[in-house]
């Protein structure tokens, strides 16, 4: 009796890899690769036109399409002179500031959301699932519903603390930026690094607390290495919004930390007449991004699976 | 990438210990009611007079938002340069195209900056609702007694309480054309608006051309531009007193002078002999940005533009725009003369959120002639102009903005506000620009526009 379950077994494992074999000849046969390549070329060339467009002069990108580009080239970098050099204040102000404003409104949702993510998936507490379920909950919250409540207790606090917003605001007013972007993303952080750690297999806990590790040791120890890539894969997915984020600066922020973005919407003047700019304005922000998105894909990638494939 | 994110790292505890060090030296500069005593840096400097009066405002700061984005906020920094040089006040400018929704969130959440210039009549009308602005001082009321007339000190009061005095202005009553295609067809300027027409018509029997040209498309405020048309002719057709019920809702929107107003308007607008010149038909008008409206007019395929003074920044570079240029613009003339020159125009005003001493300070100089003329100073380029008679129209560097100084100077002008920034938002900027812009797209006749944006108002 024991035998037919086995032979099914195998008869599934046989099917399944016929399916696999199939679907490996399918994709790679020449016709699919000829698909693959023209639906990249379909995606690639809107942006192929606007990179065209960023080196074309004023006079051109107001009257003709970028595609004239290729029968009567013009070429010119005066779009990126006047991104670069055109504001009274210089670019890398602003660049300084996006990054001033980036690193801690990363590094501070990861780490509390680790070793928040660590309780909720391996301590036992009363009111855990409740708890849990609340900052699930607050993931549907839209962040344009909290602003003004949000900024009315920075600038001014309960029970006597200091206001952190207004015109003498501590740290350049950089707190508030950083505790908005962490405040809005933890829900997600915690729900997210809770779902892959309690992956984790148990046994690998209970051996540890066996050899006598307390909670700190197995955080350090074991959770730590094994969550790198989920780490590194939210560390990106938190880097390109607050990087790209241009509403929260705006709110929380002033002209003294603006970041990147906020130089950006301005780009086109105050009545719309230098709209030629955008192009190459979108390239200089566009950099770093990619830069950071290249620099950590693999993480990125093997972030992504881990979720999905280990359990 | 350990490297990297090491130095990340160093960098991040870097920036908090200098954050803290920060914290911890913000606490004594919060004096701020009160007059301030001592003595003004630049006291008994001739330059100075009329600034010195508030005392040594050393190391306090005044924060300023605005609308106004690089590169035309230079101009306006370099412009209070002898403010902060005789006062000793800092003044910290922050522009912003979102502007309009953030003064709103800033004074809600009560951290608004101190001077605000405010574009429109009905946004200072919100902003005074929220009991956060300050009134202005006396210096300033006198001020614009001085040098602004009364219409415009109209439009900084609410509910007879003066709170905001006229900042730039712009005249929206132009005409562009090409002085060098007038010249070659021996075209002369229309005084009258009959003239115009006849002109008009002149250039179309022609048949070289197309005598209008037109754009309204402008994302989602599409249709303004046609909205200031109606304004204009409005003006002109029914005269001050007619626009000023029709803004206020005294009348309603779909009154019969409005009607006769919009018909007028459509005579050229919606006639396809005269538009849309080097650009398409009708409709074109409806899909051309309002930025690209007027140039076929370099191209000599369009003679007429109506628009404002500030399209003088919409033409390429290297556009000769003078009196003999390759642009220019008259002012829209007046239908018959029972109501005088009327003006449709815009500008900002300066509203505060604070009393402290440098506040007023600033805001008296900014209602002088003395900013004005200072102002015209440092924008060497043009594309700034202010309804204070105390300017000195030579100090003004374009011709186009010299000639906007002259209207307004005029005493025969009668200034209105342009209507639509004073209705409320649901009208103003929102069924009267998509009614404005159906009207042209979809040819829906004017009493159906009309009617439509009047039930879209509820009181």
């Amino acid at each position: 009796m024991t035998v037919i379950p086995e032979e099914k077994g195998v008869e599934a494992i046989v099917a399944q890899e016929s399916v696999a074999a199939t679907a490996k000849r399918g994709l790679s046969s020449p016709w699919a690769s000829l698909a693959a390549v023209v639906i990249a070329v379909l995606w690639t060339i809107p942006t192929f036109g606007l990179l065209v467009t960023s080196f074309r002069p004023e006079s051109d990108i107001t009257s003709s399409g970028w595609w004239t580009f290729l029968t009567d080239p013009s070429f010119t970098l005066d779009n990126y002179d006047e991104v670069l050099n055109g504001s009274t204040t210089n670019l890398a102000t602003y660049f300084i500031n996006s990054i001033v404003i980036t690193i801690p409104s990363v590094l501070i949702p990861i780490s509390i959301a680790t070793m928040a993510a660590y309780a909720f998936a391996w301590m036992k507490f009363p009111g855990r699932d409740f708890l849990f379920v609340a900052i699930f909950a607050l993931q549907i919250v839209p962040i344009q519903v909290t602003m003004i409540p949000l900024l009315k207790l920075y600038v001014q606090p309960p029970f006597d603390l200091m206001p952190l917003a207004g015109s003498d605001a501590p740290g350049g007013g950089f707190y508030t930026i950083w505790l908005s972007h962490a405040i809005f993303a933890l829900p997600l952080a915690i729900y997210l690094l809770h779902n892959f750690m309690s992956q984790i297999p148990g046994e690998l806990i209970e051996s540890a607390r066996v050899d006598g590790a307390g909670h700190v040791q197995i955080f350090t120890k074991i959770m730590l290495p094994l969550m790198a890539p989920a780490i590194a894969a939210f560390g990106i997915f938190q880097f390109l919004w607050v990087w790209n984020d241009l509403l929260v600066a705006l709110v929380f922020g002033s002209s003294e930390n603006a970041p990147l973005t906020a130089r950006l919407a301005e780009l086109s003047g105050t009545r719309g007449q230098d709209w030629y700019l955008l192009s190459a304005g979108a390239f200089v922000s566009l950099v770093v991004p990619l830069i950071v998105f290249l620099a950590l894909q693999r993480y990125f990638v093997r972030g992504l699976l881990a979720g999905s494939v280990k359990g | 990438m350990r490297s990297l994110k090491r130095s990340g790292l160093a960098g991040a505890a870097v920036l908090l210990a200098a954050s803290a060090a920060l914290a911890g030296c913000a606490d004594d500069s919060d004096g701020d009611s009160g007059a301030a005593g001592g003595t003004a840096p630049g006291d008994g400097k001739a330059e100075c007079e009329g600034m010195t009066e508030w005392g040594d405002l050393t190391g306090r700061d005044v924060t300023v938002y605005t609308s106004i984005v690089a590169p035309e906020d230079q101009p306006h920094i370099d412009s209070w340069k002898v403010f902060e040089d005789c006062t000793g006040a800092d003044v910290k400018y922050e522009g912003s195209k979102e502007f309009e929704a953030q003064l709103q969130v800033r004074v809600q959440a009560g951290n608004p900056p101190d001077i605000a210039y405010i574009p429109q009549p009905g946004l200072l009308k919100t902003l005074v609702g929220t009991g956060k602005v300050v009134e202005a001082p006396d210096g300033v009321s006198e001020n614009v007694d001085e040098f602004f007339g009364e219409d415009w000190k109209g439009y900084g009061t609410v509910d007879d309480k003066f709170y905001a005095a006229p900042l730039g202005a712009n005249v929206k009553s132009f005409v562009w054309y090409s002085p060098k295609m007038f010249a070659e067809n021996k075209w002369e300027v229309p005084e009258t608006w009959d003239d115009m027409m006849a002109l008009t018509d002149e250039i179309a029997k022609a048949g070289d051309m197309k005598p209008w040209c037109a754009g309204i498309e402008s994302g989602e405020a599409t249709g303004w531009p046609a909205t200031d048309w109606l304004e204009d002719v409005l003006l002109r057709t029914g005269g001050p007193d007619v626009y000023d019920q029709w803004v206020n809702h005294e009348i309603p929107f779909n009154d019969p002078a409005v009607v006769e107003g919009l018909d007028t308007v459509g005579g050229i607008l919606k006639n396809e002999d005269y538009v849309n010149g080097g650009i398409g038909d009708v409709k074109s008008i409806a899909t051309t940005p309002f930025q690209e409206g007027g140039l076929p007019i370099l191209d000599g395929e369009c003679a007429l533009h109506r628009m404002a003074s500030f399209y003088a920044a919409n033409w390429p570079e290297g556009t000769d725009v003078s009196e003999n240029g390759d642009a220019f613009a008259f002012y829209l003339p007046p239908i018959g003369d029972e109501f005088g020159s009327p003006v449709l125009g815009g500008g900002e005003f300066v509203a505060a959120f604070s009393d402290a001493p440098e506040v007023q300070a600033f805001q008296t100089f900014l209602s002088s002639d003395t900013w004005a003329n200072e102002k015209a100073k440092t924008s060497p380029l043009g594309g700034w102009v202010s309804a204070n008679t105390g300017l000195e129209i030579s100090n003004l560097a374009s011709p186009i903005d010299q000639l906007s100084a002259e209207i307004f100077q005029d005493p025969e002008a009668v200034f209105r506000f342009d209507g639509s920034d004073q209705m409320p938002g649901a009208v103003g900027a929102g069924s009267f620009w998509t009614e404005m812009t159906a009207w042209i797209a979809q040819d829906q006749s004017t009493e159906d526009s009309l009617t439509k944006i009047e039930e879209s108002w509820e009181d």
